[in-house]
């Protein structure tokens, strides 16, 4: 990680000399049964396996309940449910992604794997279209493309600051 | 300037100054003659002004200064004070404060000029007699005077930095500034008369210099400075590569201080000056000489520079221009009072701060609770075991000790907020034209600071309240033998782990026939209900929401907005409000407020597989039943506990939990209570009383009603905290 930065840091620099540094933007891909998602590092707090989540009752579906993380209570909502995919398997792989979203506010997702971190620069993003926007894939701010296919970056203003809804 | 990030203590002094002035004026309405209020008094307004002007809030500036003036001349025993003049101060206050307002919502401080206030301020003193016009007359226009004068002789007078003698290691390391091309600047901060801790703005002010460059000299020495040995200025050497303005800015920036005198120490730009301390020196023509190459160099280097230097300069004369105005007011009052009160000296501690400490206990407390949950579980070797209880023991001290001394550092005494409530009464008199008095008792009565801050508003209404509605008028008083002046108390103490704060009358009470009547008229309870209903149930009506027995609305309550308020507030700072009245003879209100909210005593129980805590404070007992005794009411379950009919609360159904029922006809139900409602909720299991901490459960799930937060068990587990209040 630490070498990422100063490369990128590398790039900045250059900039005197008229070269425009192309601009970068880590994602943790993660997985979704086949499908592979991307998810902005900068709102990424930490990553923690899948522990044992209280369940709240009277919320909405894709609110799988609160974790225990570190002394405070955070919760944990299922993109699945959340995307109408079938419901979270829990394996060895599953793990939460606890985001800071704002402050003070924090909201772990569940995902299935965690794959890597990518560099992505502008050129590799192709934004979604707002026409090509459909219910579904609201969730999708565009596609990045590198070596290891295609991940699907995840808009998470829509994904998770769409408060819960009284259900 | 930008002095943004020093508006929230802008906004946090100005409101203390502001609660000291409308105090301070309330006494000197009492006791005109009082020296040491009409000194406090003055103070206050001095600094409202000083902190307004360093700001750039030119409005507040203005009506502070005309404020100030006539405390002036009311110090010097040219004015006496008037009713009406303390009308006018009152009206100042209250456009202060609308000032205030606009620049918390939205850091400007509006348009209004409240010329009207500025005239009448002016007219008080101009239209006094004889002697008071004479003296007030040439102070005014002496402010006007002293502008246009010719600074060129100011600066010397206050620009002390100029008569600073250099030591040879101080002249070497001006040198090297030079040949580095860094500039030198002189600067001499005089600190406002009124500050009360001069060495820590003084402190501020180095600080705020270090990180701009670096401080060569000061004079007098920083010891001294740091020791307080100083009058009201000091001048220091500062050597950086910043503009002379934004180090003058930067220092200026620094609350409590009167005004900055600056200049470059630069040969070419200031010849005047540099003479002078090439007088004082013994070895001028080194300095010279040393000084004189880099800026030489630096010329060639850049032509472009040169501007530069002569725009800070142009600068400078206008940063010396600028503090002039105020200088004149600041010298007029040079009798600062010789012994000064005994000022509450605070801390201020960033609640932030605050609350991590307390995420620290309670984090301490969860490690306790693991320790009693491993105890419960392996107690086999018996000495280990008693030993391993020591210790806990010792821990369980431990923690509820820390919790304790942090729990007082969050408290504060309900007074900051009970403090405005005199004003607002004697303005209330004047506007209902009815005599009261208002006695308050327990103001140092400590509550947790978020309660505080939301108490205000629910007791105001009170008070409000008592006063229009409760007391009578003079003659209805008369006609019932009262005395014609109605007294309202506000009386705040402690009680086991509560607070009560009671607003009481000695007024005409509430008319509970009137209540039923209005009730019926607009159809909130039948005349049906009205025969059933105890007095008490038909007062508990008045905390419906829109229901205002005022037959006339007035601007000060009735409009059916507030005991529906006051009681929702109350309640959701998990309190209580009731009301006791006797028709004639005046009511009580009494608040009743938990001291702290964030760690409760809690009875943890099991459903089905989940863990849920219920406060014990809305636990009134538990029972062990059998299915034959429940009943059923219409189609309700029901049972019957010593005469009492207890509605039952399946938690399973409720809650949505997944579970079988099992066959066992022995149910173990927890009766809670409301007010004077009970219902029982069953349970599968007890586990125990818990000593919890309550944590929310944040932004995203908010919507669940019977959940008012989570909390963290021994094992690490999130539990569920139910809100049996909500369950009725």
């Amino acid at each position: 990680m630490d070498e990422l930065n100063t490369n990128a840091m590398y790039m900045m620099e250059s900039d005197e000399d008229g070269y425009v540094a192309p601009q970068i933007t880590q994602f943790i891909v993660v997985k979704f049964g086949e499908e592979q998602y991307g998810i902005d590092i900068k709102y990424v707090d930490n990553i923690v396996r899948m522990q044992h989540i209280t369940r709240v009752p009277k919320v909405s579906n894709y609110i799988k309940g609160v974790i225990n993380l570190r002394g405070e209570v955070v919760p944990v909502m299922s993109i699945r449910l959340k995307m109408d995919l079938a419901d979270d398997v829990e394996t060895k792989a599953t793990r939460i992604i606890i985001l800071k979203l704002e402050q003070h506010c924090n909201i772990g997702i569940l995902v299935d794997e965690v794959k890597e971190v990518v560099n992505l620069e502008e050129s590799q993003i192709e934004r979604v279209s707002y026409e090509a926007k459909d219910d579904k894939s609201n969730f999708i701010y565009g596609i990045g493309k590198y070596d290891g296919g295609l991940i699907s970056l995840l808009d998470l203003n829509t994904v998770a600051l769409d408060k819960e809804a009284v259900s | 300037m930008d002095v943004s990030q020093y508006l929230e203590i802008f906004i946090d002094e100005t409101k203390e100054h502001l609660q000291s002035l409308n105090t301070q004026i309330l006494d000197l309405e009492q006791d005109s003659e009082n020296a040491d209020t009409i000194n406090e008094i003055f103070r206050a307004a001095h600094s409202l002004k000083g902190m307004a002007g360093t700001m750039g809030y030119k409005r507040m500036q203005n009506l502070t200064h005309d404020m100030e003036n006539v405390f002036s001349e009311v110090r010097n025993g040219n004015i006496k004070v008037k009713a009406n003049m303390i009308d006018i101060l009152f009206q100042c206050l209250d456009a202060l404060e609308e000032y205030l307002d606009n620049i918390q919502s939205s850091a400007d401080e509006g348009t209004n000029d409240n010329e009207p206030l500025i005239k009448a301020l002016n007219q008080i003193l101009a239209g006094n007699e004889a002697e008071a016009v004479e003296e007030a007359a040439p102070e005014v226009p002496e402010i006007k005077e002293e502008k246009p004068i010719p600074q060129a002789v100011k600066p010397d007078q206050d620009a002390k930095w100029t008569t600073i003698v250099l030591g040879d290691s101080e002249k070497t390391v001006i040198g090297k500034a030079f040949e580095q091309g860094k500039k030198v600047y002189g600067l001499t901060v005089y600190v406002q008369e009124s500050c009360i801790l001069k060495a820590a703005r003084a402190f501020l002010v180095f600080k705020a210099m270090e990180s701009l460059g670096e401080i060569i000299v000061s004079s007098p020495s920083a010891q001294d400075i740091e020791d307080e040995q100083f009058e009201n200025d000091f001048s220091i050497f500062v050597l950086s590569d910043r503009s002379l303005e934004e180090v003058i800015e930067a220092a200026e920036s620094v609350s409590e201080i009167e005004k900055v005198v600056g200049g470059a120490l630069d040969l070419s730009q200031s010849p005047s000056r540099q003479s002078q301390t090439v007088s004082e020196e013994k070895e001028p023509a080194g300095e010279t000489e040393k000084s004189v190459q880099p800026e030489a160099g630096r010329a060639k280097e850049a032509a472009a520079k040169a501007e530069p230097v002569e725009k800070a300069a142009e600068r400078h004369e206008a940063v010396q221009e600028a503090p002039q105005t105020s200088a004149p007011a600041s010298r007029q009052e040079k009798k600062p009072a010789a012994n000064k009160p005994v000022v509450n000296r605070t801390v201020r501690v960033d609640i932030e701060k605050l609350d991590s400490l307390m995420n620290l206990v309670s984090e301490l407390i969860i490690a306790k609770n693991s320790l009693v949950s491993i105890s419960a579980t392996s107690a086999s070797d018996s000495s280990t075991a008693s030993a391993f209880n020591e210790q806990i023991e010792y821990l369980e001290s431990v923690t509820t000790n820390l919790h304790e001394s942090v729990m007082k550092v969050r408290m504060v005494p309900i007074e900051s907020v009970v403090q405005k409530f005199p004003r607002m009464i004697r303005d209330l008199q004047k506007k209902l034209g009815k005599k009261m008095e208002l006695y308050m008792s327990g103001e140092e009565t400590e509550l947790d600071r978020t309660v505080v801050d939301e108490i205000g508003d629910p007791l105001m209404h009170l008070l409000r309240n008592a006063a229009d509605h409760g007391l009578e008028s003079a003659e209805l008083r008369k006609e019932r033998g009262k005395p014609a002046t109605g007294s309202i108390h506000l009386d705040a103490y402690q009680d086991g782990n509560n607070v009560i704060i009671e607003v009481s009358d000695d007024g005409g009470g509430i008319d509970v026939t009137g209540v039923k009547e209005k009730a019926i008229s607009r159809g909130v309870i039948t005349p049906e209900q009205a025969e059933n209903m105890s007095d008490k149930d038909i007062v508990n009506l008045l905390f419906l929401p829109s229901f205002s027995t005022a037959e006339k609305v007035t601007d000060v309550s009735g409009r059916g907005v507030g005991l529906d308020v006051v009681k929702s507030k109350i309640e959701a700072l998990s309190g209580e409000v009731d009301v006791k009245t006797k028709f004639g003879e005046g009511s009580v209100w009494t608040i009743r407020l938990p001291l702290t909210l964030a760690i409760i005593q809690a009875l943890m129980v099991v459903v089905g597989d989940e863990k849920y805590a219920i406060s014990l404070g809305s636990i009134e007992t538990i029972e062990n039943i059998t299915d034959q005794d429940i009943k059923y009411v219409q189609a309700k379950e029901v049972i019957n506990l010593r005469g009492a009919v207890i509605p039952l609360i399946r938690l399973d159904d409720m809650l949505d939990i997944r579970k079988e029922r099992s066959g066992d006809d022995n149910l173990v139900v927890v009766i809670v209570r409301k007010g004077d409602k009970q219902a029982g909720l069953v349970v599968d299991e007890l586990i125990g009383q818990q000593e919890i901490v309550i944590k929310s459960l944040g932004k995203y799930i908010n919507k669940c009603k019977f959940i008012s937060g989570a909390t963290i068990l021994g094992d690490g587990e999130v539990a569920l905290i139910l809100d049996a209040n909500a369950m009725f």
